[in-house]
């Protein structure tokens, strides 16, 4: 965990200094007052005139402050506090996002291990391969045309509609889900595929175990044997997939935050990266990979609770 | 069966090399096939909907989208090949590396392995492309240096099971080097998985090059790519379906051949599946 922390720092840290130019050339180049005395100037406030290592210490300090530097956008404001205000909405699609996956995603592929060779399995099959291909933001195009702009259904752009502050604490909320839909759908979809091919493939070796042969042979009906014995066992090495398709989730925020104008830190990601914004773009690469290590280490916890057999061991 | 049975037997393994020849085909003749010139513009056709002259209409400033399409083609075949080529070169060589020598060459790869898989790819690239000019060449490079890790850790495997095997010993015998055991002995024997690997890379990389210049940040225009089209058609997104339809199903179809094509070499050489 810790020699991981380091190494994401490490590679972060290389990100920034073996790309060409300097960090600082945006704000001189720009600038016809800017003197050679004060870019130097320049160079020694972010240390840039010191050896890499030195720089490398001194920026590591700085990050176990929660000091991610100063944005170089027009505000001028601390990057951890930008990233801050704007993580929680990136979390919370992404959570709804999981939830879906898992809520959909889990009894697909039981249903298609179950009635495996059925019309149901070969369809899902079908929709699942089609699933992977897709480009998904290409899918939430086609569904804001769809729904939004044909049917009328739902808002395509934001969280908040126009008339928000005169709604009641009742219509904020359904306004706020309206626009949440699409978003979370599309955070989703990716996901969808993988896991219920995923759950399937377990389903069908689980239900080839000698217990479940002991379970029918004890008398449980078929449906204490799919939910109680055989689901139990497939949905554990599901966690670990789950954890594996968190930094696939955070890196696809970029896009459908970006296409659904959502003020989350995936489309801070992108103006930043379109502002040349360089330290909010390092402190969002750099959230963005504890965020993922954070998720594979609640995976293998939560895999632990699950099966004891883990924590005997 | 021998491998080209299993293969001809495999109805979608087929199509997906028809999908994947067809595009070949499409992007080396794509100056005689493209009905119009893709860069010419037409301000009185500004946003027409698809007709008999334009059978997939004509984008903002009236360039023929079939044509660009076509010449779009170009574009994803070589970012699929190019950005795929060089993940599958430094993945089979660090795997190889980490799976014949072991020890601690081979912790230190993995660990670096580890490190960069914790990061999600598409901020990873993003980010490293805040700092260069975006370009083909870039994007390419960039898609490539950031997607070899699912190779290193599949060749890495292989060449664990492999270089106990008998064959590697009598080379070892006949005084043949590491560099000779690695790339003549044992690479042959990972070279199916590898060619599976590489299939389903093109299809990722080429969803990639797409999503990343649908954001601008990827194939800038003039030229045309699937995703920059696709770009106009999320501005135009209430007026002109068309601009969003067409090159999102050529991305799809694409993706698709690929796949079916991956998972059809992959199927067609495994032992375990031939009866």
């Amino acid at each position: 965990m810790i020699p991981l922390l380091l190494g994401i720092t490490v590679i972060c840290f290389a990100v920034m200094h073996l790309a060409p130019g300097k960090p600082t050339d945006l704000q001189t180049q720009m600038n016809p007052k800017a003197s050679a005395e004060m870019k130097e100037r320049l160079l020694s406030l972010y240390e840039l005139d010191k050896p890499l290592h030195v720089q490398y210490v001194s920026w590591l300090k700085k990050l176990t402050r929660g000091d991610l530097g100063t944005s170089f956008s027009s505000d001028h404001r601390p990057v951890a506090d930008k990233i801050l205000e704007r993580l929680p909405i990136t979390i919370l699609i992404n959570l709804l996002s999981l939830l879906i996956i898992i809520a959909v995603a889990v009894p697909i592929g039981v249903l298609s291990a179950v009635y495996q060779d059925s019309l149901f399995d070969k369809v899902t099959a079908v929709v699942v391969f089609v699933g992977f291909a897709v480009p998904t933001f290409w899918l939430a195009l086609l569904l804001m045309i769809f729904f939004g702009i044909q049917l009328g259904w739902l808002p395509i752009s934001g969280l908040r509609s126009l008339n928000y502050e005169y709604l009641s604490t009742w219509g904020q909320l359904v306004d706020l889900a309206g626009h949440l839909v699409l978003p979370v759908f599309i955070s989703a979809f990716g996901g969808l595929a993988g896991l219920s091919r995923y759950m399937r493939a377990n389903m069908l070796e689980v239900i080839r175990q000698d217990y479940i042969l002991t379970a029918r042979a004890k008398g449980l009906s078929e449906r204490q044997v799919i939910y109680k014995h055989a689901l139990r066992n497939a949905l554990l090495p599901a966690i670990t997939i789950l954890g594996l398709s968190i930094p696939g989730l955070i890196g696809g925020s970029v896009i459908f935050e970006t296409i659904f104008a959502i003020p989350g830190m995936g489309q801070l990601f992108y103006m930043s990266v379109m502002a040349r914004d360089y330290p909010t773009v390092m402190g969002i690469l750099l959230i963005g990979a504890v965020l993922t290590l954070l998720g594979n280490l609640i995976a293998d916890v939560s895999y632990a609770v699950a099966d004891p057999r883990i924590r005997i061991s | 069966m021998t491998f080209w049975e299993m293969f001809y037997n495999n109805k979608l393994a087929l199509a997906g090399c028809g999908i994947v020849a067809l595009l070949f085909v499409v992007s080396l003749f794509a100056p005689l096939l493209a009905p119009y010139d893709p860069g010419a513009i037409d301000l009185k056709n500004v946003l027409a909907p698809p007709s008999a002259g334009h059978w997939f209409g004509t984008d903002q400033l009236g360039r023929d989208v079939l044509s660009r399409m076509i010449w779009g083609a170009r574009i994803s075949l070589k970012v699929g090949f190019v950005a795929t080529g060089l993940a599958i070169l430094i993945g089979t060589i660090l795997g190889a590396v980490a799976g014949y020598y072991g020890g601690w060459i081979d912790a230190l790869i993995m660990r670096f392995v580890d490190i960069m898989l914790c990061f999600p790819t598409f901020f990873l690239i993003l980010a490293v492309i805040a700092f260069l000019e975006p370009s083909i060449w870039n994007i390419m490079i960039v898609i490539g240096l950031t997607g070899w890790m699912g190779v290193t850790r599949l060749v890495r495997a292989d060449f664990i099971s492999l270089r106990e095997r008998d064959f590697v010993t009598a080379a070892r015998a006949i005084g043949a080097g590491d560099a000779r055991i690695i790339f003549l002995h044992i690479l042959p024997n990972a070279l199916a998985s590898i060619l599976v690997a590489a299939t389903l890379g093109i299809a990722g990389a080429i969803l990639t090059e797409s999503a990343l210049s649908f954001l601008g940040i990827g194939v800038q225009p003039p030229t045309p790519s699937w995703g920059n089209i696709l770009t106009a058609g999320k501005d135009n997104i209430d007026i002109a379906w068309w601009l969003s339809l067409y090159p999102g199903l050529a991305i799809l179809i694409t993706v698709v051949g690929y796949n079916l094509l991956g998972e059809g070499i992959r199927d067609a050489s495994d032992p375990r599946l031939k009866r």
